[in-house]
Parts: C-alpha cells; structure tokens; sequence
C-alpha cells in the first residue's frame, strides 16, 4: 500500500525584492504603489515537480545540500504549506519531528506542556494520560517534569519534545534533522525507537545529512538537488552519486583555488623577493604543479582507496648536477603527514638542463576525511632550495568512514566466535 | 459559506485544544507571581476603588439622572470600562498573536484560528473574574439588584461574537500589514470615546446633536456597553431590537472575518 504519495508538487516561492517589498501601509500608499508593491517580481522554485511514492513500512531517506527543497518538502507532506501545483496524500495519522518541542510555552511546567503538546499532535487527553510516564521516563526528565520548561537545558527541552512526538504512534513518522542536537546517550535511544518503528511495518521519511545514518536505515533515498528530483534509488546508489556531486563542485572550488594561485606564481616572476609560501632563487624553477588521478585526469577530490599523481614541471636555467626534488602533505592542522624526496629514495642527481616533468605517484592515499596541502620543492643536496612552493597546493579526502588520526592503514577486522558483535551493515548494491 | 460551516464543526474536534491553551495562557500570566490567580480580582477592585475615589471626591462627576449619590459615577464607569478591556486587550493580543506563536503556525498542523480563539477567551475568563467586583459595588452603592441582571449573559454573547469576529479580522491583517498593530492601538482609544462608557447615552450634548446620535447608533459597541449598563447600572429590560441588531452584525463580522482569514490562512507559514 502507498501511504505517502507525491504527485507531480511544485512548489514556487514569493521572493519580494528589498525595493518591492513593503512592510507597511505608509511606504505603499505614500509612493502610490500599493499594487504594484503587491506582486513580486522574483520567483523562487523550492520544489520543482516532485514525485514520488512511499510504501507502508518502508524508511524512505531524503538527502541534498542546504536549500535543496527538504524541508518545504517535509512541509507539504505534514499539510502546514501548501503546493503551488501538484498533490500530495498520506494514509493514516503523521507525526512530524521537524521542530523539537515546537509551541512549549516557557512559563508552564512540562507536564502541562506534555498535554499541550500531545493534543496539538493529535492525541486526547485519556491518551496522554495514558502514555504519560513512558514520555517523561524516555526524555528522563522525572525529577524536573513540573518545572516551568524556561528552566530547561536546551537539550532536556529536546528530549522533551521528541518524547512527545515519538508516542504520538503515527502511521507516518517524518523527521528532519533533529536528531543533530542529542547527546551520545540519546541519540542511539532514539535511533533505536525508530528502528522499533520500522519492525512494527510503519512508514518513515527520514530528512538528514548525516549520510551514514541514511544509508543504515533508508530502504529507498530521494536525492533532492536545487528542488529537482536528482535521483531515487536504493540508498548506497543515491549516496554515491550525492556525494561524487559534493565532490564535483569541491573540485570546482579548488579548481578556482588553484586558479588564483597559478596566477600568482606567474606574477612572482617579476617580483623577486622573497615571500612565504615561495621562496628560494629559481635556478631550477617549478613552473606548474599539478595533482591528478592515477589514470591522469586532473581532481583535487579523492576517496582515501584512490591513488594519485603530482606532477611537477620544472625549468633550469642552466646546466645544473646537485639537484632534489621533493614533495610534502600536510593536513589542516599543519602536522606532516607525509614527506619524501629523491635523495632519501637514494635517486642520484646527475643532470637537468632546459624543461621537464617530474611525476611523482602515490599508488593509494590511505589517508583520513579533510583537506590536504602539498609542498613541492626543487633543492640542492645540502637543503640550499632552489624553489620552494610551500602548501601552495591543496587536495580534499572525502569518504563516508568517520575514522580519526592522521592517516588511515589498510586494515580489517576479525574476532573468535565467542565474542558477539554484528557486523556492519553491507547494503546489497 | 457551507466551507466556513465545515471548517466550524471540524473546530469543534478541537475544543479540548482550545480549553488547554485557555487555561494555559491564565496559568502562565500570573505565574511566578505572589497572589497569583487572586490578580484576577484585585485588579478590578483596584480599579474600581480609584475610580471611586477620583470621580466620587476629587471630582465629583454628576450626571442627570444618576442621583445624589455621588459615588455612582464610579460604578457607571467601572459597568463599561469593564467589557471594553475584554474587547480592547483581545484585540490587541490578537493583532500579534498569529506573529507570537509563529513558531507554532510554521511547525505543527492545526487549526489556526484556534490562536486568535484562545486570545478571546482568555480575557473573557479575566472579564468573567471581574465581574463578582462589578456585582459587590453595585451592591454596595445601589442597595439592589434587579431582575433584569439575569439578561447579562445575552449581551456577553454578543458582545463575545463581536469580539470574535473583529479579533479574526485583526489577526489576519497583520500578519500582512504590520501597521494594523498600531493603527489598532489609536484607533481603540477613539473608539472608547466614541462609545458611551465614560458618558451616558442619554448625555444632553450627545440627544441634541442628530449627527453625534446617529454616530453613536451604528456604532456596534454603543448597544453592547448599554447593554451592561441597562442590566447592572439601570436595572432595566435591555433594549431587544437594538441588541437584536448588533448581534446580528456581529455575526456577519463573524462570518467575514473567518471567510478573511482562512483566505489568508495559506500565506501564515511564510508570512509570519
């Protein structure tokens, strides 16, 4: 059975421009433009002809940047906006967690809150009663439950509403975002509360970005891109391709970088002093550094699996025999991660005259989430540098592992049979 | 029409709802405070004892017909000022309500109208407490009660749909034009004026000027604060037509005023 169906919902946005927009009577009636202030000149489409179906008891996941439709869309599926065009049905009772503890009044003690509440969302009293202690005991509130609710931590205020909106018992339970706020102790409690759903065969809309959250429990996931359907597909394949996005238009941003360094290795040509970030007399100058993937396409996105190539195109001057060349990675907080050159790899420089290209290739990263900065550097044996371009380059690891440290070994994991652990979750692809 | 009808009996599943938040509202606004609900009463009795010794001593206000009992006018006053600060702060609560709580409006799915509901009744309840104060002095200065006291609840009735009605309206306009908050605020002192609280309607100046009379007669507030003062002040019958008439306009405002804001009622999450 269907229990959410989205059928074809546009949603347009009236954006007001600042000169347009009137706020009072006197600014319309005073310039004599009253109507015209009244149309908006700007239209914002947050959600552009989105379809699709949810199936009793499935976990349907929503994924996409900042502004790419979730939340109005959550909005439309609860009723509270309405579609500019299009149809959305939902079968059975909704409950939405999309603002914690939405429309407690601070004055009032949180069990009248909790009957407030309740109500809003559809439970009667008897209900409430009913249920009372089980939502105070899972928000572990006991001991403060008849203290004004402006007295509460921002997180009891959480647990409180969360509480409330997990014992509605919806058909359809929708959630956006809000399990971002909990503490390592509550956040799994309600994890495992949803996944208590998901048994008894209830339909969740999952709206997050924490990806592998969304991965573990979606059955279905609609990536949502600037209010468009970019894809709905099972979760793994949808994560991918979300994520390869990220990383193409991370790429773009560095190709930018990168730009304006380039630009600014060019000028230094002409202004010889020495500056930081590049330094050393160019006798064996670099002229352009380059980072690419092992099959030679350019990319400053890599996953900690991929390898890479850093080329180096270099110019002497003159005939020169005492040369290195050397490269360093460093991470974001400037601890090396890696450094080698030719002389420590007991290459023997023998001669370089005019152009050329030194690649140097690492076959896999194995390195940790985060940005990355190369030193690149020609330099005599004795460390008398020739050129030194220090962290003027830069490359980004991007991976759904949420491993910690400075690089990451090849490893895996194994134990005897006595000890009971579960795997993780591998995802039929 | 049949809509508003539909849309009114579906309000009807939220009673509870209404009565929660009702009683909320009085619980939060005398919270933390000393006296607490006792605020209910005293304010009206602080009231009616400054009117008393402001009009009875300082200056003694006599109007034709009141009486040698100087001490009256006090009452007279007290009997209108009382159901015009259940009108005024509705509406003016009212006026931001929908923006207060516009958490609310953005996040869960109800009734909206429910808000503007709840502002009512809530001052109707504070109105209701003072009306125990009203009956003591009418007591006390009048030495009796009449009959036609039992007639009040019928001018309440209409002066809650009226209230009702005028507080949807004003609900839903702000949430668009922000000045009607302020507009609102000078046109009810205006108004208090213009309605027959601090004079009666029987005030000489006002029964020979023909264009003042007729301003007071389509002034729907005229007939509901003479209502009060015919039942408790005058003890007298209330004037059925006239009340007849003005119940009969509040309900059209009624009707006009939820066919307003459910018109509006779409553009609240965006707006607000």
């Amino acid at each position: 059975m269907v229990v959410i169906d989205v059928d074809n919902v546009t949603r347009i946005y009236q954006k007001y421009s600042s000169r347009h927009r009137f706020k009072t009577f006197k600014s319309s009636f005073v310039k004599g433009d009253f109507f015209k202030a009244l149309k908006p000149d700007e239209l914002v489409t947050a959600l552009d002809n989105v379809n699709f179906k949810v199936r009793e008891g499935t976990t349907f996941g929503v994924i996409g940047e900042n502004g790419s439709g979730k939340s109005t869309l959550l909005k439309i599926i609860t009723g509270i906006a309405k579609p500019t065009s299009g149809r959305v049905s939902v079968q059975g009772k909704v409950s939405a967690l999309i603002e914690l503890g939405a429309g407690f009044h601070p004055e009032i003690s949180g069990r009248e809150n909790i009957y407030i509440n309740g109500i809003m969302l559809g439970l009667t009293k008897k209900e409430i009663a009913h249920k009372f202690d089980d939502i105070v005991r899972f928000a572990q509130l006991e001991d403060f439950i008849d203290a004004p609710v402006k007295t509460y931590s921002s997180g009891m205020y959480m647990r409180l509403g969360f509480s409330i909106a997990i014992n509605v018992n919806p058909d359809v339970l929708l959630i956006d975002e809000v399990l971002a706020v909990g503490d390592a102790a509550f956040v799994p409690k309600c994890l495992d509360r949803i996944d208590d759903f998901r048994r008894r065969n209830k339909t969740i809309l999952f709206v997050s970005h924490d990806l592998s959250t969304v991965e573990k429990i979606c059955d279905q996931v609609l990536w949502l891109k600037e209010g468009k359907m970019r894809m709905i597909a099972e979760p793994k394949r949808a994560i991918d391709a979300y994520l390869q996005d990220i990383a193409e238009m991370q790429e773009e941003e560095f190709e930018f970088r990168q730009k304006a360094i380039e630009e600014e290795v060019a000028k230094e040509e002409e202004v010889e002093d020495r500056r930081e970030g590049r330094w050393g007399k160019k006798e064996i100058e670099i002229t352009k550094v380059r980072v690419k993937s092992i099959e030679g396409k350019e990319k400053h996105v890599f996953s900690p699996d991929e390898g890479m190539q850093i080329e180096i195109d270099v110019k002497a001057k003159s005939r020169i025999k005492d040369f290195v060349f050397g490269i360093g990675i460093f991470n974001s907080q400037g601890i090396s991660c890696y450094g080698t050159n030719t002389e420590s790899e007991d290459f023997e420089p023998l001669s370089i005259e005019g152009t050329g290209r030194v690649i140097c290739r690492i076959a896999k990263l194995n390195l940790i989430n985060g940005t990355y900065y190369l030193d690149v550097a020609t330099h005599k044996k004795d460390g008398y540098p020739y050129d030194y371009h220090r962290k003027m380059y830069a490359f980004m690891i991007s991976s759904l592992h949420k491993d910690v440290g400075v690089f990451r070994p090849a490893h895996s994991w194994s134990f005897s049979p006595d000890i009971k652990i579960k795997p993780p979750p591998t995802k039929k692809a | 029409m049949l809509r508003l009808f539909k849309k009114g009996k579906e309000l009807y599943k939220y009673r509870v709802l209404i009565q929660n938040l009702v009683s909320r509202e009085l619980k939060a606004r005398y919270r933390g405070t000393i006296l607490g609900f006792l605020w209910s009463f005293f304010n009206p009795l602080l009231l009616m004892i400054v009117y008393t010794i402001v009009f009875g001593f300082i200056i003694p206000s006599r109007f034709p017909g009141f009486g040698e009992n100087r001490l009256v006018y006090a009452l007279f006053l007290f009997c209108g000022v009382l159901p015009w600060t259940w009108f005024a702060s509705s509406s003016l609560e009212s006026a931001n309500v929908l923006m207060v709580q516009g958490n609310l409006i953005k996040k869960i799915l109800f009734p909206v109208e429910i808000l503007p509901i709840v502002v009512v009744t809530s001052n109707f309840v504070h109105f209701v407490f003072g009306l125990p104060i009203l009956f003591l002095f009418a007591l006390i200065m009048l030495k009796k009660f009449t009959i036609y006291i039992l007639f009040l609840p019928v001018v309440i009735l209409v002066q809650f749909v009226f209230a009702l009605g005028f507080s949807l309206i004003v609900s839903s306009l702000t949430v668009h034009f922000r000045d009607v908050k302020d507009i609102l605020g000078n046109m009810l002192t205006l108004w208090f004026f213009s309605s027959p609280i601090i004079y009666p309607v029987t005030f000489a100046t006002i029964q020979r000027n023909k264009w003042l009379r007729l301003l007071l007669d389509i002034n729907p507030m005229t007939h509901i604060m003479q209502g009060y003062q015919n039942c408790v002040f005058f003890g007298e019958m209330i004037r059925w037509r006239r009340l007849g008439v003005t119940f009969l306009v509040s309900l059209v405002l009624l009707v006009v005023g939820y066919a307003i804001f459910d018109r509006l009622r779409d553009s609240f999450p965006e707006e607000v």
